[in-house]
């Protein structure tokens, strides 16, 4: 067992709880989080060459057509389900109520951006608002699409983007809630093996709203999802949790940043992920930054990948950056290990054989963030897909 | 009536230094319904000797060895030796995040039956046996020994005993930690389950104490890998009177 890798964490390390503050420390990032160039304009970015900070872990050459390429920016079928009160519809790409979340930080952001025709709006009014989204037919077709989830104040439900079949997707999503608003936000990507998905989130929220933000990486070829939150108003908390399970071939790619920028604001940030299979790939990056605005600032990250076989790799970076000396609570924790061989052991001296007993493991390690979604039937749906993936009849065979 | 003999085992561990000797022949013969007190210093073997029977990988048999009813347990898997009716009451419980008491007991139950257990009958066994373990039912939905105290983890290894039902059971300093209560609610599920399935025990423990509420029928010291002297239970008062000393002598001069 020795050909399974992790860039930054060799097997379980934690480093957890010490805040390094910018000023103090001697290695300050040549650029910082806040200071990153931004543009709606894919032509203003330099061309990739994939030793940039946020693609050196990605294979660029699988996703160039989203940097630069033509994507068909038209409406794509979907399926809906709404209980409750909130509306579904198709706005035009000027429509004001588009933009006011974040600006794209790379090219293919901005290529989506630049493309898509009409936005799919997403707005929840009501208080107990159940909302599903599915795309399962979105063809091999390069597209864009642009998706504004919008909960006006006190509004409380959750919200389930189910994404299938076959694609070629690059899109942008935007995530607003307004005062007092608490949301749920479940993306899950169970794509054909063949699919590529790159996404970009953008969440901004109001004074004392929430947001639970899940990401479910479970099928395609490559899979980046990069959500960015922004906390712009007092009392404001976000949640963001992701779980993932990459085989053999696959890339399941995670950036989050977290950006406090109000007076007492939260993150929890959660992702754990599996790996198993010749060429199984994870990368997670947890950028968190704490502004001088972010005063009484209490945040916590933390990545965990389990490699179950030889020839998997993630690459786990957490970084933090701290602009004030008056904050709450910092810090993080990442890790990548193999197999707990003392588990395996108790559970087999139990009479549970081998294979069983990993998986029991296995779903246990991951199974902790899917109970956190909130939807009873989606949860079992997930931990069936979970457990296919161990068998290794999952989504991407 | 079963029994699990071991004959003149030989075993070491990996070390960065070459493969070291832990357990220097040992001869050991359990038959159901005895119980066997194996008493000896810290670092002599005896929890070397208790995961061998069971199988952990990390320790390596160079000779001897192992049968239960004349079927080889060396050749078995873990899992194998488990459902072949073996089983351990570990000094040191493992954690499994996310794994639920009753889902992993739901899981051992099926393995080693081979079948899953009729709900409504083992729902009953389940909660009627905690009762007796004095656990609280909110154990049944907690991650397995997540959070346990030592104590409680240590119930929840009897708990276990008595729900698998072994032929035979090792219990590795399973009275270590344990309050008074707790020691005799402990012994007292012990003997319930020796009573019912006449269940062998060997008994590897520090203190007499617990050989009060669980009379052994043979006591062993076990000394620098391998067994210096057996007796009855009156040996258990000699070694608390006189400790290991003459006993770790003559082990050095042998
Ligand atoms: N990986 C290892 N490297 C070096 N020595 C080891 C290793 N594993 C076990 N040992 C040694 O083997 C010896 C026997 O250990 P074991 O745990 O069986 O003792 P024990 O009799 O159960 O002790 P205790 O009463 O303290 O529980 C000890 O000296 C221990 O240090
Ligand atoms: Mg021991």
């Amino acid at each position: 067992m020795s050909a399974a890798s992790s860039q930054t964490a060799p097997a379980v390390i934690d480093t957890s709880a010490t805040p390094t503050l910018k000023h103090d420390h001697g290695t300050v990032p040549v650029q910082t989080r806040s200071e990153r160039f931004k543009s709606y304009d894919p032509e203003a970015f330099p061309a990739v060459t994939g030793r940039e900070v946020e693609w050196k872990f990605t294979p660029v050459d699988r996703i160039r057509h989203f940097f630069t390429g033509e994507l068909d920016g038209s409406r794509y079928p979907f399926e809906q389900q709404i209980d409750g009160a909130a509306v579904i519809e198709w706005i035009d790409r000027d429509d004001s109520r588009i933009g006011r979340a974040g600006i794209p930080e790379e090219p293919a952001s901005a290529n989506a951006w630049a493309s898509f025709q009409e936005a799919l709006l997403v707005t929840v009014t009501g208080e107990a608002v159940r909302l599903h989204l599915d795309r399962n037919q979105l063809g091999d077709t390069p597209r864009a699409a642009h998706t504004v989830i919008h909960a006006e104040e006190n509004s409380r439900g959750i919200v389930l983007l189910e994404n299938s079949g076959p694609a070629q997707l690059d899109e942008n999503v935007e995530i607003i809630l307004d005062p007092g608003a608490q949301l749920t936000v479940v993306t899950v990507h169970e794509w054909d093996d063949d699919a590529l998905h790159v996404a970009s989130h953008f969440a901004r929220l109001g004074h004392g709203a929430s947001l639970k933000h899940v990401a479910v990486s479970l099928g395609g070829s490559l899979v980046r999802v990069n959500p960015s939150v922004h906390l712009a108003s007092e009392g404001s908390e976000i949640e963001a949790f992701g779980v993932y399970f990459a085989d053999a071939g696959q890339h399941l790619e995670h950036q989050v940043f977290i950006n406090h920028d109000a007076p007492h604001t939260r993150s929890r940030v959660t992702y754990k992920g599996a790996l198993q299979g010749t060429d199984a790939r994870s990368v997670w990056i947890g950028d968190v930054l704490i502004q001088q605005t972010a005063t009484g600032t209490d945040s916590y990250e933390e990545n965990r990948n389990l490699l179950l076989t030889d020839g998997t790799r993630s690459d786990s970076v957490p970084n933090l950056e701290i602009e004030t000396g008056d904050i709450a609570g910092a810090g993080h924790a990442s890790a990548s290990g193999r197999f707990d061989d003392e588990q395996l052991f108790y559970l087999e001296s139990r009479g549970i054989p081998e294979e069983e007993a990993r998986r029991l493991v296995v779903r246990g390690f991951l199974s902790d963030i899917i109970q956190k979604i909130g939807s009873p039937e989606l949860e079992q749906r997930l931990e069936d897909a979970i457990e296919l993936e161990l068998r290794g009849e999952g989504a991407s065979k | 009536m079963a029994v699990l003999e071991i004959k003149d085992l030989h075993v070491s561990v990996q070390t960065d230094q070459g493969a070291l000797p832990i357990l220097r022949g040992v001869d050991l013969r359990v038959a159901s319904g005895e119980t066997h007190a194996i008493m000896g210093p810290n670092g002599s073997g005896k929890s070397t000797l208790a995961y061998t029977i069971a199988g952990h990988p990390k320790y390596h048999v160079e000779s001897g060895s192992i049968t239960l009813d004349g079927q080889d347990v060396l050749a078995m898997t873990t899992d194998e030796r488990a459902r072949a009716g073996l089983f351990l009451a570990m000094q040191y419980p493992v954690e499994i995040p996310g794994v639920t008491v009753t889902n992993f007991l739901r899981t051992a139950k099926t393995a080693i039956d081979g079948e899953a257990p009729a709900i409504r009958g083992w729902t009953k066994e389940v909660r009627e046996s905690m009762e007796k373990l004095r656990m609280d039912s909110s154990f049944a939905q907690r991650n397995v020994n997540e959070g346990f105290s030592g104590g409680e983890k240590k119930r929840h290894e009897i708990l276990q005993l008595e729900l698998l039902k072994p032929q035979f059971a090792i219990l590795d300093e399973t009275d270590s930690g344990l309050d008074v209560d707790a020691l005799r609610v402990v012994a007292d599920g012990v003997n319930r389950v020796k009573e019912n399935t006449g269940l062998g025990v060997m008994l590897i423990t520090h203190y007499t104490r617990i050989l009060r509420y669980i009379r052994p029928d043979f006591v062993h010291v076990f000394v620098d890998g391998r067994i210096a002297e057996e007796g009855g239970p009156e040996l258990a008062d000699r070694l608390e009177d006189e400790g290991y000393d003459r006993f770790v002598h003559a082990a050095n001069v042998s």
